[in-house]
């Protein structure tokens, strides 16, 4: 069944890369997804579509260039107007984009070099709270009490800092990656990721905490407001006048700054990509696979192994970093309730889920869990309260008297644990594994002890 | 031959009492010690002339005042921290596997025994139980508590842990994440739709809240609650229970030599699979009282209640030495210590600048330095019983 069913599918996906068939696909596909999310920007089917048609671009065999033409032509001309349209679309995407930075990140530690780390938001909290300190008003509110009103006082610093800031948030959440990289240099497997944990709790309680003796992050009220960059000048009335017709309505101006938001974090993503695509097969990369393999035996072939494990706490803590200033900003809010640990875990379920070590795996990873928690679990929520307002009766059972405690949107800790622990025990090396990986863990159950015992 | 051996059960019996009264007493003098040297350190500082200022007494006299009352609280909770780290350490000696679904048996246990006495309560019985009775009842909660959360261990090893015996380990410890989580929410499912609330606040009845007056220090009173008592009397007879049963049955040697050799005790004709699930259902009862207790004396607990104590409990583990049943016992009673002391002293000595909330991270970074500094605990490797 499996076999067939294999075959069955190679033999389309050699109909499908035939020739010139895969540019008429490809295109059709966008077609079809664009119009169907333009026609009803609600549907969710519709919108699925859409996701598919974006991905079908990778998976197509075609030329590169028409590739990187089709998606930045997707990317940066199809979703802003279909986002203008329906900003939750944008929203979607964007949380997508950020998630999947993170998740990069988090795979470069945990994939490639085989630290688990479940302490990772704190670097995230840390970009995040950077941006929020010095570009609100709180430098101002040190020495006050906890507010939440806002207050009279100039911002600290001019908005288009921000730019800056995602360098020096890439720069700050290095060096506390190092910070943490130290001292648990000779802490290996399951007590690293102990360590990692409380880490990560640690900067959380800070967050929490650090109102007084000075006020640094407003406790657990968070700070607000964070300003955004300034928009350039004139932009928003040229895409008004480009896209107008198109939308259908004038693109406000908060409307505009989810489509800037959308874009940088795209920036970075793609940024993101491109290094971890080039340190995966670099020197460093492979280093990294030497010691998660077996840390002694990258030592005797003159691998450094403690100056890399550092390296990869780093680079992974740097997209964390630059994600956080992104986000702090596009929320105009920060408060210790995003980074705990549920949110490191959710992260981690991403890498898990979609290929540990892989890159495209961690992609589709992050983009079917953030699908998963904002847009299906919440439809299905809907769906359950139309069911409870209803006077519908199903096998003797009335909807009315669902409990409004039912909220699937509310379960996520619930959906993350089942996911862990089936591709644990069924698809360790994820949805799409990395090619190394797949060999490792699929063939013998005995050899993959890779991380050690303890330290 | 009989004599012996009644002797050596005998000992099993006094031995863990004997070290539980060595570990209180020694963890409550150091850390007293460090902390009235720390009041005369901190003799006429700005906290100092505060206190003079609000309460009209030196920093020495309320350190030295406040000692008995923090000593006692920090008990407690040590040795709640110790059951739930028994069940941690049980554990990791058999597998060498850090079960992190322990922190939802926990609450789990929690929730059942809670849940029991509202029933009791909902039957009316509770509310004209004489004082015999309550503790009866209070009983029953503690052997539901411990039933279901046996349960649910074995259950959990069964299914999320034993397909993955041989894997590596960070897989395993991913999928106990995962089990982790799955619970809390499970717990979080059924409470709320049964009654819309998801947390669980247990009911009031006997003289669990009364204090005992023990004696005075000058005009201040030092007491005990009930509940307190309640608390570290079951937690001693658990301990003594589980070291008789690990070290003078012979259930309790097949138990260690699993943790010393699967394979050479698999040939020994020992069940290792059962001895497995016997390990996670002592270690989850364990925890499941520990639950109970936690609940009679916080009063009010929700789904994710476990994460806090299990942590804590774990740091608790580790800092004694983690696979070693006299280190949990260690660890934890240390670890209330310090936490009870750093609750009570940390917001005056700084002024109110780092308050009691930071008692938490007290607790993280103690396992932080421990995990770095000395990962085989205060008691090391060398103590051989190790179950």
């Amino acid at each position: 069944m499996k076999e067939s069913l294999k075959s069955r599918s190679q033999v389309l996906m050699a109909f499908l890369n035939r020739g010139r068939t895969p540019y008429f696909v490809c295109i059709g596909l966008i077609i079809l997804g664009f119009a169907l999310v333009y026609g009803s920007p609600r549907s969710i089917p519709g919108f699925l579509v859409f996701v598919f048609a974006a991905s079908s671009i990778y998976w197509l065999k075609m030329n590169r260039a028409i590739q990187l033409a089709l998606a930045v032509f997707l990317a940066v001309v199809l979703v802003p107007i279909l986002g203008a349209r329906n900003l939750f679309y944008l929203e979607v995407v964007f949380q997508i984009a950020v998630f999947s930075a993170l998740a990069l990140g988090l795979n470069i530690v945990v994939g490639f070099s085989g630290l688990l780390n479940f302490g990772y938001m704190a670097f995230y909290a840390v970009g995040a709270y950077l941006w929020a300190f010095f570009g609100s008003q709180q430098p101002y509110l040190l020495h006050s009490t906890v507010t939440s009103k806002a207050l009279n006082t100039p911002f600290f610093l001019a908005a288009d800092w921000f730019y800056l800031f995602i360098f020096l948030g890439v720069i700050v959440a290095a060096i506390l990656g190092l910070i943490l990289g130290l001292p648990v240099l000779r802490v290996r497997g399951d007590y690293l990721a102990v360590i990692t944990l409380a880490f990560g709790e640690i900067v959380r309680q800070l967050a929490n905490n650090l109102d007084k003796p000075l006020n640094f992050t407003n406790g657990p009220q968070g700070i607000t407001p964070i300003q955004r960059p300034t928009m350039p000048e004139g932009v928003l009335n040229l895409f008004n006048q480009v896209v107008q017709p198109v939308v259908g309505h004038r693109v406000t101006d908060n409307q505009a700054y989810n489509i800037l938001f959308y874009l940088i974090a795209l920036l970075v993503v793609v940024a993101v990509i491109v290094v971890t695509y080039r340190l995966d097969d670099s020197k460093v990369g492979r280093a990294w696979t030497a010691i998660r393999e077996d840390e002694l035996s990258a030592g005797a072939m003159g691998i450094n192994a403690n100056k890399l494990k550092l390296g990869a706490f780093a680079v992974g803590a740097s997209f964390a970093g630059a994600m956080g200033v992104l986000f702090a900003a596009s929320r105009t809010f920060v408060s210790p309730e995003t980074f705990t640990f549920l949110q490191s875990v959710g992260v981690l379920t991403m890498v898990i889920l979609g290929g540990i070590g892989s890159i495209t795996g961690v992609v589709v990873g992050a983009t079917v869990v953030t699908l998963l928690n904002i847009q299906v679990l919440q439809s299905f929520s809907l769906y359950l309260s139309q069911l409870r307002q209803s006077d519908a009766v199903f096998l003797g059972f009335h909807w009315k008297n669902l409990s409004n405690q039912l909220d699937p949107t509310k379960y996520q800790r619930l959906i993350f644990g089942i996911v862990l622990v089936l591709m644990m025990i069924y698809r360790p090396a994820g949805l799409l594994p990395a090619a190394r990986r797949k060999r490792e863990l699929g063939g013998d159950p005995e050899g993959g002890d890779v991380e050690g015992k303890e330290a | 031959m009989r004599l012996p051996m009644g002797w050596r059960n005998l000992r099993q019996i006094l031995l863990p009492i004997g070290q539980t009264v060595v570990f209180v007493t020694g963890a409550g003098a150091i850390c007293s010690a460090v902390m009235l040297l720390l009041a005369l350190v901190f003799r006429g500082s700005g906290a100092d002339q505060a206190l003079q200022a609000t309460q009209g007494v030196g920093i020495l006299t309320y350190t030295f005042n406040s000692l008995p009352q923090v000593l006692i609280d920090g008990m407690t909770i040590g040795f709640v921290y110790a059951a739930i780290a028994l069940g941690y350490t049980m554990v990791y000696g058999v597998l060498q596997f850090i079960n992190f679904a322990h922190s939802e048996i926990f609450a789990l246990g929690a929730f059942c025994g809670v849940e029991s006495l509202i029933a009791l309560n909902k039957m009316g019985l509770l509310a004209q139980a004489s004082t015999l009775a309550a503790f009866m009842y209070l009983g029953l909660a503690l052997l539901v508590g411990m039933a279901s959360a046996g349960g649910m261990a074995v259950l959990v090893e069964r299914v999320a842990y034993r397909p993955l015996r041989n894997s590596p380990t960070l897989v395993a410890l991913i999928s106990a994440i995962g089990v982790s989580f799955a619970l809390q929410d499970l717990i979080r499912l059924t409470e709320s739709l049964t009654t819309g609330q998801f947390y669980r606040v247990i009911p009031t009845f006997g003289n669990f809240d009364e204090r005992i007056n023990l004696f005075r220090i000058g005009s201040k009173v030092v007491d005990i609650q009930v509940k307190s008592v309640v608390v570290i009397v079951a937690a001693v007879l658990m301990l003594v229970a589980l070291n008789y049963v690990v070290g003078s049955t012979k259930v309790g040697k097949a138990i260690r030599a699993v943790a010393q050799d699967k394979n050479t005790a698999a040939l020994m004709g020992i069940n290792v699979n059962a001895m497995i699930s016997l390990t996670f259902l002592v270690g989850g009862a364990l925890g499941g009282a520990a639950g109970v207790m936690y609940a009679l004396k916080f009063t009010r607990i929700d789904p994710f209640v476990g994460f806090m104590p299990g942590i804590k409990a774990f740091a608790a583990a580790v800092l004694g030495g983690i696979g070693n049943l006299t280190g949990a016992l260690l660890g934890g009673m240390v670890l209330g210590m310090i936490e009870s002391f750093a609750g009570a002293y940390l917001g005056t000595y700084t002024m109110g600048a780092f308050g009691a909330e930071y008692k938490d991270m007290v607790a993280f970074l103690i396992l932080i330095v421990v995990i770095v500094f000395r990962p085989n605990g205060l008691l090391g490797e060398h103590v051989s019983q190790k179950a």
